[in-house]
C-alpha cells in the first residue's frame, strides 16, 4: 500500500486507481463504483503482485472499469471482453485475468463467449454488474430486465423473460458461481478474493442499481432499490441454481452456489501436447 | 517433434506453407474458427504449435478468434488467425480495434466466392475492398497477395515482420486456388530467415506514454506484466492511451495512425515488374490472377503487342505513385482479378484521364484464362 506522508490522507486503494482520470463517469447513486472498489480491495487482499493482474472490460457504464484501474487494462469492443481475456490467459497462464463488465455486454451480445469460456473452465474471473438494463445507451431492455418492467424500448412493459445468470453459468460449466448485491460489500470482496484464487472459470453476478436508466422508468427510488437489496434478499449458500430467478417480491437468493475444482484448459493443453 | 523451421524442399499446398511461414516467423498463438478453404491453415497450426511451445485454440466463432489474438498479442507474442469470406466479415469490428489499439496481428483470408455463403470450395478475389474498408471509420492497414505456395511461406513471414514493425494488422489476401494448390516450396535455413522482433519501451515506467510515437511514428509496445500499467482502449485516446472525446485528439490520433503507413510507403510496398520497361499496355494483377497475367504477357509479346505486367505483392497501401507515373507513358491498363471490379477501380482512379483502364474479371469460382486477357487487349487497344 502507498505510504502516506505525515498528516496526508491517502485512499487505501489509491495505488490501484488512475487518479489522474478522476472524476469518473458514473452517475451519483450508481452502483458500479462500489463494485469496482470491492474488486480493487480484493486484488489488494490477495497479496498477489499487481503486475500479475490484467483487467478486461467490454463496452457500457460497467465496462469503464478497466479505464480506472492502474493495471494493464483493456477496454475492448461490446461483448468481446471474454475472448480477449481468453487470449491473454492462454498466452500467459501466469496472469490473473479479471473481466469486469455489464449484463448487456456479457449476456446479450457476448452471451456465446460466456458459455464457451465457462464450458472450457477458462481460468479467468468474470464479474458481471447486473443493473437489469443497458445503462450506457439510455436504458433499453436487457436480457436481464425483469418481465413486465419498463425500459426505453419496452415502454409498455417487457414481454420477455430474463436470464437466470448463475444457472446459465453453472449449466455451461463454470466451477465457481456466486451472486451478491453491491450493498453486501464485505461478502462481495470476500467472494472476489475467492474467485481470483479459484482455479478455473469463476463468475460473480452483482446486482447493482442504475437509478438513472432503470430506477426512474420503473418508479424505484435510489434508496428503495438499496432497501430491496437489503430486505428482500436471502443468503443461501449452495442453493440450487435452478431456483435463483430474480423476483424481489419472493426474495432474491444470494450466496455462493458452486465451488468445484477441475483442471483448466491451459493445464490440459500442456498435457495433451506432452502426449504427442 | 519437428523443428521450428522445416528447412528443405517440400511439396505442399499454400495453406500448409502459410502455417509453416507463421511458425518460422515466430508465431506462437493462433486462434481460429474452421472455414473452407482456410481450414488447413488451422489444422496445420494445431499440429505444429506444440513444437514451438505455442498455443492453438479453436474459438466459438470468428469474432472470438480475432479478439483472442489481440488479447494474446498484448502478452508479447506474435499471433495469427485464418479465415475466409464469411469469417472475415465477422472479424471486421475487431479489425478496427486492432488498428486503433495498434495491436500487431496477422489475418489470413483464403478467399472464396461471395457474397454470403457463396462458393465455399471455389476461389475468388472479391474481398479486396473489404480488406481495405471493411471496418468502420478511416484507417490504413497492410494487405499482401501471395501468388504461389512458395509465397504463402515467404509472405507470411513478411506479414509478421510488417505487423511488428508498424503495429498494424496485416492481411494475407490469398484465395482458394493458391491455398489448395500444391507446389514445390523451398524453406531456407533458420538463420537465413529474417524476422522482426517487437520494439519494447525503455526508460522510466511511471513516465511512459504508450502511444507516444517512436521510430517511423510507431510507439514501442510493452507486454502485460512488464509493469507499465498501460490502458488500452478502442475509444479515441491521447498519447497516454486515455480516452479523450475531442476533435483535436481524434485528429492527432488519426493523423498518426494514417501517417505511420502513408509516410513509409517505400518500405512497405512491394511489386514485381515483368517486361514493363518498353510496355505500351500494362496488366495489373495480384495473387492467383497474376499467374494468368504472366502467360498473357508472353502470348501478347509473341503477337508483337508490347504488354508488360505490374504484379502487386502489396495491394494495400496501394502503389498509387507507380500507377500515376506509368499512366503518363502507356496506352492503358488492364487489371486482371477474380471479381467484378475492385482493384481495377483503384487503377482507374490513379490513372485518371492519362490512360484508360479496363477490367478482365468475373464473378468467381474459377481462374481467369490468358485468352480472356488477350481478347480484351485486342478489342480495347
Ligand atoms: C457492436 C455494438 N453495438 C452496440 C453498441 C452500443 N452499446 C454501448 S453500451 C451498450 C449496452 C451496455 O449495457 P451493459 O453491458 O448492461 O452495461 P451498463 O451500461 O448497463 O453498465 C450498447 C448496446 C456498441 N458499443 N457496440
Ligand atoms: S446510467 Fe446507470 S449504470 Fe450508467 S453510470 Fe448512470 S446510473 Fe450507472
Ligand atoms: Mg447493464
Amino acid at each position: 500500500m502507498a505510504k502516506a506522508k505525515a498528516n496526508q490522507k491517502v485512499h487505501p486503494l489509491e495505488e490501484l486507481i488512475r487518479t489522474e482520470r478522476l472524476p469518473h463517469i458514473w452517475c451519483s447513486g450508481c452502483g458500479v463504483g462500489t463494485v469496482f472498489s470491492a474488486c480493487l480491495a480484493a486484488i489488494q487482499e490477495t497479496g498477489i503482485d499487481h503486475k500479475k493482474f490484467s483487467m478486461v472490460s467490454g463496452i457500457g457504464c460497467s465496462g469503464r472499469g478497466a479505464g480506472y484501474v492502474k493495471l494493464d487494462s483493456f477496454h475492448t469492443t461490446h461483448g468481446r471482453s471474454i475472448p480477449f481475456a481468453t487470449g491473454i490467459k492462454m498466452a500467459n497462464p501466469s496472469l490473473n485475468v479479471i473481466v469486469f463488465s455489464g449484463d448487456g455486454d456479457l449476456f446479450a451480445i457476448g452471451g456465446n463467449h460466456f458459455i464457451h469460456a465457462a464450458r472450457r473452465n477458462m481460468d479467468i474471473t468474470v464479474i458481471c454488474i447486473n443493473n437489469f438494463i443497458y445503462g450506457m445507451t439510455g436504458g433499453q431492455v436487457a436480457a436481464t430486465t425483469p418481465h413486465m418492467d419498463r425500459s426505453a424500448t419496452t415502454p409498455y412493459g417487457n414481454p420477455e423473460m430474463p436470464f437466470n445468470l448463475p444457472l446459465m453459468a453453472y449449466a455451461s460449466g463454470a466451477t465457481y458461481v456466486a451472486r451478491w448485491t453491491m450493498i453486501h460489500s464485505r461478502d462481495l470482496t470476500d467472494s472476489f478474493v475467492e474467485a481470483i484464487n479459484h482455479r478455473g472459470f469463476s463468475f460473480i453476478e452483482v446486482l447493482s442499481p442504475c437509478p438513472i436508466n432503470y430506477g426512474r422508468r420503473n418508479k424505484i427510488k435510489s434508496l428503495d432499490m438499496l432497501k430491496l437489496f437489503a430486505d428482500n434478499t436471502i443468503i443461501k449458500n449452495n442453493a440450487d441454481p435452478a431456483e435463483l430467478d430474480i423476483d424481489f417480491k419472493k426474495g432474491v437468493v444470494l450466496g455462493k452456489f458452486v465451488d468445484i475444482d477441475k483442471p483448466t484448459p491451459d493445464e490440459n493443453y500442456e498435457k495433451v501436447c506432452m502426449m504427442r | 517433434m519437428e523443428p521450428k523451421v522445416l528447412t528443405g524442399e517440400h511439396f505442399i499446398n499454400g495453406d500448409i506453407a502459410c502455417a509453416e511461414g507463421a511458425i518460422a516467423a515466430g508465431c506462437t498463438f493462433f486462434g481460429a474458427y474452421p472455414i473452407t478453404p482456410a481450414t488447413e491453415v488451422a489444422e496445420r497450426m494445431s499440429e505444429r504449435l506444440p513444437d514451438v511451445c505455442g498455443i492453438f485454440i479453436q474459438m466459438e466463432d470468428e469474432i472470438a478468434a480475432m479478439t483472442s489474438i489481440l488479447g494474446a498479442a498484448w502478452t508479447g507474442v506474435k499471433t495469427m488467425t485464418a479465415t475466409s469470406g464469411p469469417g472475415f466479415s465477422l472479424m471486421m469490428e475487431t479489425v478496427g480495434l486492432a488498428v486503433v489499439t495498434e495491436t500487431p496481428c496477422v489475418v489470413v483470408n483464403v478467399q472464396r466466392g461471395g457474397p454470403s455463403t457463396g462458393l465455399p470450395t471455389m476461389g475468388a478475389q472479391a474481398d479486396m475492398m473489404q480488406a481495405k474498408w471493411g471496418s468502420h471509420g478511416d484507417y490504413e492497414i497492410i494487405a499482401i497477395a501471395p501468388s504461389s505456395p512458395q509465397e504463402m511461406f515467404d509472405l507470411t513471414i513478411e506479414a509478421f515482420n510488417l505487423s511488428e514493425k508498424y503495429r498494424v494488422p496485416v492481411f494475407i489476401m490469398s484465395d482458394e486456388v493458391v491455398g489448395h494448390m500444391s507446389e514445390k516450396v523451398l524453406i531456407p535455413e533458420a538463420k537465413e530467415i529474417k524476422t522482426v522482433a517487437r520494439i519494447k519501451p525503455k526508460g522510466r515506467k511511471d513516465q511512459f506514454k504508450p502511444y507516444q510515437p517512436g521510430e517511423n511514428g510507431v510507439p514501442p509496445m510493452p507486454a502485460i506484466g512488464d509493469g507499465y500499467n498501460v490502458h488500452v482502449t478502442g475509444l479515441t485516446h491521447d498519447e497516454q492511451g486515455y480516452p479523450v472525446m475531442s476533435v483535436d485528439t481524434q485528429k492527432d490520433m488519426m493523423n498518426r495512425l494514417l501517417s505511420k503507413i502513408r509516410d513509409n510507403l517505400d518500405d512497405i510496398i512491394r511489386t514485381e515488374e515483368y517486361l514493363l520497361d518498353d510496355a505500351d499496355i500494362v496488366i495489373v494483377s495480384y495473387g492467383v490472377s497474376a499467374r494468368t497475367a504472366f502467360t498473357a504477357v508472353d502470348m501478347a509479346r509473341q503477337m508483337g503487342i508490347r504488354v508488360g505486367l505490374l504484379r502487386l505483392i502489396t495491394v494495400w497501401p496501394f502503389p498509387e505513385e507507380m500507377i500515376r507515373d506509368l499512366s503518363k507513358r502507356v496506352k492503358g491498363f488492364v487489371t486482371v482479378e477474380i471479381n467484378m471490379g475492385q482493384i481495377s477501380r483503384e487503377v482507374q482512379r490513379c490513372a485518371g484521364a492519362n490512360a484508360p483502364s479496363y477490367l478482365v474479371g468475373h464473378a468467381g469460382g474459377t481462374v481467369i484464362t490468358p485468352d480472356e486477357v488477350i481478347h480484351l487487349i485486342k478489342e480495347a487497344f
